[in-house]
């Protein structure tokens, strides 16, 4: 030791500078584990588009499908279910369908490309469960004057046949559309709407 | 350089066999602090000679960490972790495995066994003050216990790839999508993937089996420790540390072992009779303990028509489903009314406007039009409020006594209260959502945040009885 004893200032500059690269060190390395827990690039790829034939479809009735994991809906909607859509307009939380939970080509009174049939994601927009079907109009515990249309037994949001969440209800958003366009009159494909070839 | 001899141990329990366990001892003892660790945390440890039947369940708390972890690694010899396999794995235990039926169901029991000691053991905290100066800090690692066991429930739910498992951990992951900016992001980085899949399974596995489990063993000894450094609390909640003998220990006070060692065992047989009776006879335990819709394996396309989570986190998910749009102007009213109680009774300027300001951002973010945050945000903000609220507590308690023996009816009414609404919120929790479900629950919510939020105010009001100067048997 030297005989005048401990530099303080010199000691601490190099503890101050010890500490910054270390923390800096440490901040660097836990870069690529918090990257590692990303989606993978075998995840990223998953999910290409998948078709859905539309003429095992009877009115009023629905088919799920599976795109990206999630279920996608079919619903091939009566002259009398599209009237209980308009009939909502008053009821449900975005009627025009103002926030983008669609793209622009099924921004519209029934929110899909053809009338006859929605297509929408499965998820509720609350907490991502999976709404039934409840098509049928009569008195539900949850709404004595149903009028028919979704209803998620999580968290008990409700949506119209036009995929819309009603008024006061956990789910802020309508039920989401994803990319879709018609092949032909009777084959959809959902995950694409490119156009031409 | 040798270190300091110490004393030889002597050994006294075993006739013939002391002298060469006495030497084995001695040899560990002067390369280890063996002896002295048996003093500090056992045979010295002074513990108040009045602990009833409520003092039972910290030890027991630790006997089902040992229980988990012990049934957990054989369950990990069997089980594989993958979306493809983790369903029919847990079904070759339960079928196949030599004895797999009754170490799953050893884990499974022991999960809701550990909630419900948990539980009994805050409560017991609660009656008579343990979080109270100078025991914050074993409150607050107790509170990390608390939150890490939830945490490992939730893991440890997803692995048998059942829908009860997909979906719940659907919801909970969902709740981090209402975060502001970040949302989206967060909750794909969580799952690892756009969806609940592979990638999740096998994470959650990894948090389940090393990580948590090691945070939760570190906690464990950090409560032990702040415990045995500021000496435990009893249903007197007055110091046993003011009267000492000639020797310096209580007066009040006993070594933990052998009395309390020799008590617990008596709450541990107990307890591991009433175990192994549901364990044996009755491991689903009506649905609570295991849901039936677990026995479905994992259907990403289809939502049980009923889903709730288990029991243990039914009160704060009726929290988090009492948050609705129309529920926003009643909770920016009970903020409103809560700035104006300080305005009227705080003095200090400073707390005034501090009070003030954070309650006209809240206000104006709860119902402020375009500025206002949906109500999903709200009800994952209230959930998480509902669980972190507890780490106030030795701040809010402002009476002049510790424990119930001697606080006044305003905190036992407060406290009754609060105990009601706590199982009411659970059973809504368990229930599909109706309009009187909800209204109940939003009528809970309110008095679940009130306990806490008025706590200063009641518990000084309170008419207390004096305490007594020494413990009460």
């Amino acid at each position: 030791m030297s005989e005048k004893g401990t530099d303080q200032g010199k000691r601490q500059f190099l503890v101050a500078a010890t500490t910054v690269a270390g923390g800096v060190a440490a901040g660097a390395v836990a870069v690529p584990f918090v990257a590692s827990m990303l989606p993978s690039e075998r995840a990223k790829a998953a999910g290409a588009p998948v078709e859905v034939d539309l003429a095992g479809i009877a009115p009023g009735e629905r088919k799920t499908v599976e795109w990206q994991g999630k279920p996608v809906w079919v619903v091939r909607r009566t002259k009398e279910m599209l009237d209980t859509v308009r009939g909502n307009d008053g009821n449900v939380a975005d009627p025009d369908s103002k926030k983008k939970m669609q793209p622009a080509y099924a921004t519209n009174e029934f929110r899909a490309i053809k009338d006859e049939y929605l297509v929408v994601v499965g998820i509720c927009t609350h907490l991502g469960c999976s709404p039934v079907e409840k098509f049928a109009k009569q008195a539900e515990a949850f709404d004595p004057n149903w009028q028919g249309g979704f209803y998620c037994p999580c968290h008990g949001s409700l949506f119209d046949l036009a995929g819309r969440v009603f008024k006061n209800k956990p789910a802020p958003d309508n039920l989401v559309v994803p990319p879709y366009k018609y092949l032909s009159d009777t084959r959809l494909l959902i995950g694409d709407d490119s156009k031409g070839a | 350089m040798a270190a300091t001899p110490k004393e030889p141990v002597n050994f006294t329990g075993a006739g013939r066999l002391n002298a060469p366990i006495s030497g084995v001892l001695t040899w560990v003892d002067q390369r280890f602090p063996l002896m002295s660790l048996w003093r500090e945390h056992l045979s010295q440890y002074y513990a108040p000679k009045n602990f009833n039947f409520w003092y039972f369940f910290g030890s027991l708390a630790m006997l089902i960490l040992v229980i988990q972890i012990v049934t957990g690694i054989f369950l990990v010899m069997h089980y594989k972790p993958s979306a493809a396999e983790a369903f029919a794995s847990v079904e070759y235990i339960m079928r196949d495995v030599p004895g797999g039926w009754f170490i799953r169901y050893m884990h499974s029991t022991g999960a809701s066994a550990f909630f419900i000691v948990v539980y009994l053991h805050m409560f017991r905290g609660l009656l008579y003050g343990s979080y109270r100066q100078p025991r914050e800090l074993i409150w607050i690692f107790g509170m990390l216990i608390y939150l890490s066991l939830m945490a490992e429930a939730f893991f440890g739910y997803l692995l048998p790839w059942g829908q009860m498992s997909f979906w719940g951990a659907q919801v909970i992951i969902n709740l981090f999508d209402a975060l502001p900016l970040i949302g989206p992001d967060l909750s794909t980085w969580i799952r690892g993937d756009f969806v609940i899949s592979d990638a999740t399974l096998n994470r959650f596995f990894a948090f389940h089996v090393i990580a948590l489990p090691l945070v939760l063993l570190g906690l464990v000894a950090a409560h032990i420790m702040a415990l045995h450094e500021v000496g435990s609390n009893n249903p007197d909640g007055v110091e046993i540390k003011k009267h000492k003998d000639a020797q310096g220990h209580p007066l009040d006070g006993i070594p933990f072992h052998p009395y309390y060692t020799v008590k617990d065992i008596v709450g541990v047989v107990v307890f591991l009779f009433l175990f192994f009776l549901v364990a044996f006879f009755m491991p689903e335990m009506g649905g609570y303990f295991l849901e039936y819709n677990n026995f479905i394996p994992a259907d990403s396309l289809k939502t049980p028509p009923h889903i709730a989570p288990v029991w243990y986190f039914t009160p704060y998910y009726s929290i988090l489903r009492a948050i609705t749009e129309d529920f926003m102007l009643v909770l920016a009213a009970g903020v409103a009314a809560y700035v104006c109680l300080i305005w009227l009774t705080v003095r200090n300027m400073s707390v005034k406007f501090l009070a003030s300001a954070i309650g006209l951002v809240l206000i104006v973010l709860m119902i402020g039009g375009p500025l206002a945050l949906e109500a999903k945000v709200w009800g994952v903000a209230a959930m998480g409020a509902a669980t972190l609220i507890f780490f106030l507590l030795p701040w809010l308690d402002r009476s002049p006594v510790k424990s119930i023996r001697y606080k006044g009816s305003l905190f036992k009414t407060a406290l009754t209260i609060f105990v009601i609404v706590f199982l009411v919120l659970g059973y809504y929790g368990t229930q599909t959502v109706t309009p009187a479900g909800t209204l109940i629950s939003q009528i809970g919510t309110l008095i679940y945040f009130a306990f806490f939020l008025l706590m200063p105010w009641y518990s000084v009001m309170d008419k207390t009885k004096p305490e007594p100067d020494r413990v009460t048997m």
